[in-house]
């Protein structure tokens, strides 16, 4: 699967996660899915656990945040998540929370002050196990 | 009766519940998702006794979380 998202969303990613760094960041993101994914709208949203090792999407936020996407005709392509101290890779929360088989997950890495690293995983049950593929994504 | 399910109106049984529907719909990992019903959060422990009603908004969110 490739993935593209544009450079000024990717900058929104990382300075909201830079701000509230310990934290975990989160949100939403949104687009078309015409064989190449294109995310057109990125939806920064509350993480109600407020800690450095857990995020839960706010379901209200996540509710206005679906109705945007239909309002504006968008498709919703997944969500996004930083790991402030730890590399962009799911860990076994990730994968064990990740039961959208259709669903990108981003996850912005902090972990390397100044170099912040993104990545998109899909993630799917084959036989009782969570099976991780690395997305292509590319920052246009 | 006509209800809408995430955005699109369907016509479904009377007395339908928040569990038939989730069984109608076929939702993926029901265990992981949150209800709401014209924008107030059903919770879990009510899905059986939540009757829906002519008109009723319904959309089902899928839980988002994880962790290091």
């Amino acid at each position: 699967m490739q993935i593209t998202i544009k450079k000024s969303d990717f900058d929104r990613m990382y300075e909201h996660a830079l701000s509230v760094r310990p934290e975990e960041a989160c949100g939403l993101i949104a687009g078309r899915d015409d064989g190449v994914r294109a995310i057109e709208k990125v939806y920064i949203l509350t993480n109600i656990d407020h800690t450095n090792e857990h995020f839960t999407i706010d379901p209200k936020e996540q509710l206005t945040a679906i109705k945007d996407m239909r309002a504006n005709g968008l498709k919703p392509l997944g969500n996004w998540h930083s790991h402030p101290e730890s590399p962009s890779r799911p860990s076994e929360e990730d994968k064990r929370l990740a039961n959208d088989s259709s669903a990108s997950y981003l996850i912005l890495s902090l972990m390397e002050e100044g170099s912040p690293v993104l990545n998109a995983f899909h993630v799917e049950s084959v036989e009782g196990e969570k099976v991780v593929r690395k997305e292509e994504l590319t920052v246009i | 009766m006509k209800i809408t399910v995430a955005g699109e109106k369907k016509e479904v049984a009377d007395g339908l519940t928040v569990s038939g529907l989730i069984e109608l719909e076929n939702v993926e990992t029901p265990q992981y998702v949150t209800v709401s019903v014209n924008e107030e959060f059903v919770d879990s422990g009510a899905f059986e006794s939540t009757v829906l009603k002519e008109g009723d908004e319904i959309e089902f969110l899928y839980f988002m979380g994880g962790g290091r």
